[in-house]
C-alpha cells in the first residue's frame, strides 16, 4: 500500500462564527490521483488551501508524511511546500505579464535554469495544452477556458510532486476537459506524482481517481474508492452524484487507466419490474494506434462520435454510459437477447452509414498500410441472469463481443 | 474576591476612554505591523535576481513621475518668484531673492512637494496594483510557488523609491530655481548676475544634504505605507474585494502626506 502522505486530524475551520471544516479527518496517500467532491461552498478549496499551508486550522493537526506540519521549522516546511504546485480555482494569473511570463514565472524567480531552459520548458506546457498561439497575449485577452489552461500549465512547468487542483477543468469544452484529464492521469502515471483534485466533472473523475473523497456540510462523509462509493447510502450520493452521472451527455470520457464501471448496481433494475434485462458492450479497438497515428484531439472526436452514435440508438430504451477509455454499456430494461440483436443490427446499419468521427466505412479495398489504417468496432450482448451482479453481466457481454464495423483512417503525417 | 460587571450607567462612563484605549492600541499594532512590514522587506533588497525588478520599478516610480514633479517644480519656483519679489522689495532687499528662493526649495518645498508628488502619482498606483493581486489570489499564487511576495513585490518598490526620490527633488529643486529666474528676472527686471550669485553664496552642502536626507525619509514612508495597504488590502474591515482596494488607495495617499508632513517637521528638528 502507497505511504501515507497527508493526514488531517480534526481538523476544524472557522471563520468568526461560522464553521467552514467541521473535525475533518482524512488520509491522502502517496502517488495517487485523490478527488474532492462536494456541493458548491462545503468547503472543499478551504481544505486544499490547509494542505499547502495557505490557511491554518482552528482546531486540530495535519501531518505531512506522519509529522505534524505545526511544528516543522520555516526550513522544513519550505522544503515541504517545494514539492507542491497549486492551481487556483480562479486561476491567479499574473495580469500585468504575458502568457509566456506567467508560465515563466516560477522558474525564473525559484531555479536556477537559464533563459533557453526556461524557454524549451515553457514552449513545451504551451504546446501540450494547445497554448502556443497565445503565449504573447495577456490573460485578460483570452477566454475563461484557456486562462484556466495557462494556470494549469503554470501549475505542471516546475514538474512537482504534488499537485492540488482547484476544479481544473470547470469552464473546459468537453474535448478540452478530456485533455485535462487525461493530462493528469498520464502525468501521474508518468511521473507517480500525487494530485489532488476538486472536481464536479462526475463520472470522469472516476476513471483517473485512485480514491474519492466527499465533503458535505463541512465534514467528510466518505474516503474510499469508486467501488466502495457506489455501495455508500447518504442523501449526498442520491441527490449530487447519481444525478450527475446519470447525464446522458457526458459521454466523453478519458484516459482511464482503470476499467471502472460507470454504472451502479442499482441501474440494473430486479428483473421482476423491468423484466429481461440485456447488456451490451461497445468496443473501440486499436485506440493505441488511433492515438498514435491520429493525436489525442482526434481520438476524442472518434470516441465521441461512437458514444454519440450509441446513445442516439439505445437513448430512448435504455442507459448508456462510458466504462473504459474505449468501451461504452448500455443497460437495455424489458429487452430479451433476440429484440436486444435486432436493435443491434439496427445500430450496426446506422453506424455503417452515418460513419465514425467522419471516416467511412472500410469496404475491403485494400488498403495503403504506410498511409491508411483499419480501426475496429466489437459488440457484444448478454442477458443478464437473476440476481447476478453487473461485472459479471459486463464481462460476459466483453467475452461475445464480435466485429460489427470496420473504418478506414488516414493516418496524419 | 468578585468581579462586578459594570451597569449600563457606568460603561457610558467609561466609554470615551475605552474607545481611545481601543484606538490607540489599534495604531500602536498598525504602527508596529508597519515596521516589521519595512524590516522584512527592506532587508530583501540584496538578495539576488532583484536588479531587473529595482530597475524596472525606478522606470515606473521615477522616470514617469520625472515630467508632473519638474512641471510642479517650474511653478512653484515662479510662483515664489513673484510672491517673494513683491515681499522682498517692501524692505529693499529683491537683490536677495535668488537665496529666497533656493534655500526655500532645497530646505523644505522641493523634498516635501516632489514626495507628495509621487505619492499621488506612483504611490496611489502601488497601492492599487498590489491590492489587486491581493484580491485577485495573486500573492497567494506566488506563496503557492515558493516566489517570496515580500521580496517580489514589495522590495523592489522601496529600493526604486529611495533610488527615484532624491533624484527628482534634485531635479524639482533645479527646475524650481529656474522658475525662480523666470519671474524674478525675465519678468519683473532683477538682475540675473545677482540672482545667481544669490544662489550660489547661499546655499551651502548641509542645505543639499538635509534635502536629500528628507526626500529618503519621506521615500521609506511613501513606499512602505502604500505598499502595506495594499499588501493587506484583505483585512480591512470596513470593505471587501474592489472597495477595500479602492479604500487602501484614499487611507495611503492620506496617510502618506500627513506623515510627510509630521516627518518633515521631526526632520527639520534633527537637522537645524
Amino acid at each position: 500500500m502507497e505511504e501515507l502522505l497527508i493526514e488531517f486530524k480534526n481538523v476544524t475551520k472557522r471563520f468568526g462564527e461560522r464553521t467552514v471544516l467541521d473535525n475533518v479527518d482524512l488520509r491522502i496517500r502517496d502517488g495517487q490521483v485523490t478527488t474532492i467532491i462536494g456541493k458548491s461552498g462545503t468547503g472543499k478549496s478551504v481544505l486544499l488551501k490547509h494542505i499547502i499551508g495557505l490557511l491554518s486550522p482552528t482546531e486540530g493537526t495535519i501531518l505531512f508524511r506522519g509529522r505534524p506540519i505545526h511544528e516543522m521549522n520555516q526550513n522544513e516546511f519550505d522544503a515541504v511546500r517545494d514539492q507542491f504546485s497549486y492551481c487556483f480555482q480562479n486561476n491567479a494569473l499574473f495580469d500585468s505579464l504575458t502568457i509566456f511570463h506567467n508560465i515563466a514565472l516560477p522558474l525564473q524567480q525559484t531555479t536556477k535554469m537559464g533563459k533557453k531552459e526556461i524557454e524549451k520548458r515553457v514552449l513545451e506546457k504551451l504546446e501540450q495544452l494547445e497554448l502556443d498561439e497565445v503565449s504573447e497575449k495577456y490573460p485578460s485577452e483570452l477566454s475563461g477556458g484557456m486562462q484556466k489552461r495557462v494556470a494549469l500549465a503554470r501549475a505542471l512547468v516546475t514538474d512537482p510532486k504534488i499537485v492540488l487542483f482547484d476544479e481544473p477543468t470547470t469552464g473546459q469544452d468537453p474535448i478540452r476537459k478530456n485533455a485535462i484529464l487525461r493530462m493528469i492521469a498520464q502525468n501521474q502515471k508518468r511521473f507517480g506524482f500525487t494530485t489532488i483534485m476538486i472536481s464536479h466533472d462526475i463520472p470522469d473523475v472516476f476513471f483517473i481517481s485512485n480514491r474519492i473523497l466527499i465533503l458535505y456540510d463541512g465534514k467528510v462523509i466518505f474516503q474510499g474508492n469508486y467501488h466502495e462509493l457506489d455501495k455508500l447510502e447518504h442523501p449526498m450520493v442520491d441527490e449530487y452524484i447519481r444525478s450527475l452521472k446519470d447525464f446522458e451527455d457526458e459521454f466523453f470520457g478519458s484516459d482511464l487507466e482503470r476499467d471502472r464501471p460507470g454504472f451502479s448496481e442499482k441501474d440494473l433494475k430486479p428483473s421482476e419490474k423491468a423484466g429481461n434485462v440485456t447488456v451490451a458492450i461497445f468496443t473501440l479497438d486499436n485506440l493505441d494506434e488511433l492515438l498514435e497515428k491520429l493525436g489525442q484531439r482526434r481520438t476524442d472526436e472518434i470516441v465521441k462520435s461512437l458514444g454519440e452514435c450509441v446513445n442516439r440508438h439505445f437513448g430512448d430504451v435504455g442507459i448508456s454510459n462510458r466504462v473504459a477509455r474505449n468501451q461504452f454499456a448500455t443497460v437495455l430494461n424489458y429487452t430479451d437477447t433476440a429484440k436486444a440483436e435486432n436493435m443491434l443490427e439496427g445500430f450496426t446499419r446506422e453506424l455503417r452509414e452515418h460513419g465514425l468521427g467522419g471516416a467511412s466505412v472500410d469496404t475491403g479495398g485494400g488498403i495503403d498500410s504506410e498511409k491508411s489504417f483499419c480501426i475496429m468496432v466489437r459488440a457484444g450482448l448478454v442477458e443478464r441472469n437473476p440476481g447476478e451482479g453487473f461485472q459479471v453481466t459486463t464481462d460476459k457481454a466483453r467475452s461475445r463481443q464480435k466485429e460489427i464495423a470496420r473504418f478506414l483512417f488516414c493516418a496524419i503525417p | 474576591m468578585t468581579t462586578m460587571r459594570p451597569s449600563g450607567e457606568n460603561i457610558n462612563q467609561v466609554w470615551p476612554f475605552a474607545h481611545v484605549g481601543t484606538k490607540v492600541t489599534d495604531w500602536v499594532n498598525e504602527f508596529g505591523a508597519v515596521a516589521i512590514f519595512l524590516f522584512k522587506s527592506f532587508f530583501k533588497v540584496f538578495r539576488a535576481k532583484q536588479m531587473s525588478s529595482i530597475v524596472q520599478q525606478v522606470y515606473y516610480v521615477g522616470a514617469r513621475s520625472a515630467p508632473v514633479v519638474m512641471l510642479v517644480g517650474l511653478f512653484t519656483g515662479m510662483v515664489l518668484g513673484i510672491q517673494l519679489y513683491h515681499t522682498l522689495v517692501k524692505f529693499g532687499s529683491a537683490g536677495v531673492l535668488g537665496s529666497a528662493i533656493a534655500l526655500s526649495l532645497i530646505r523644505e518645498l522641493g523634498p516635501v512637494l516632489t514626495a507628495i508628488m509621487i505619492t499621488a502619482r506612483a504611490g496611489s498606483s502601488m497601492t492599487t496594483e498590489i491590492g489587486i493581486q491581493r484580491i485577485s489570489e495573486q500573492i497567494d499564487a506566488l506563496y503557492t510557488m515558493r516566489i517570496d511576495s515580500l521580496q517580489y513585490l514589495v522590495t523592489p518598490r522601496i529600493a526604486a523609491s529611495i533610488i527615484s526620490f532624491p533624484l527628482l527633488t534634485a531635479f524639482f529643486d533645479i527646475i524650481g530655481i529656474i522658475g525662480g529666474y523666470l519671474t524674478g528676472v525675465v519678468l519683473l527686471g532683477l538682475d540675473a548676475g545677482t540672482y545667481f550669485y544669490r544662489v550660489r553664496t547661499s546655499v551651502e552642502m548641509a542645505d543639499i544634504t538635509g534635502g536629500f536626507v528628507k526626500s529618503v525619509v519621506f521615500a521609506i514612508i511613501v513606499s512602505t505605507i502604500c505598499c502595506f495597504q495594499g499588501y493587506f488590502t484583505h483585512m480591512r474591515k470596513d470593505g471587501h474585494g474592489a472597495k477595500s482596494v479602492g479604500l487602501s488607495t484614499t487611507s495611503a495617499v492620506v496617510l502618506s502626506c500627513v506623515l510627510i508632513l509630521i516627518s518633515d517637521f521631526v526632520v527639520t528638528c534633527f537637522l537645524l
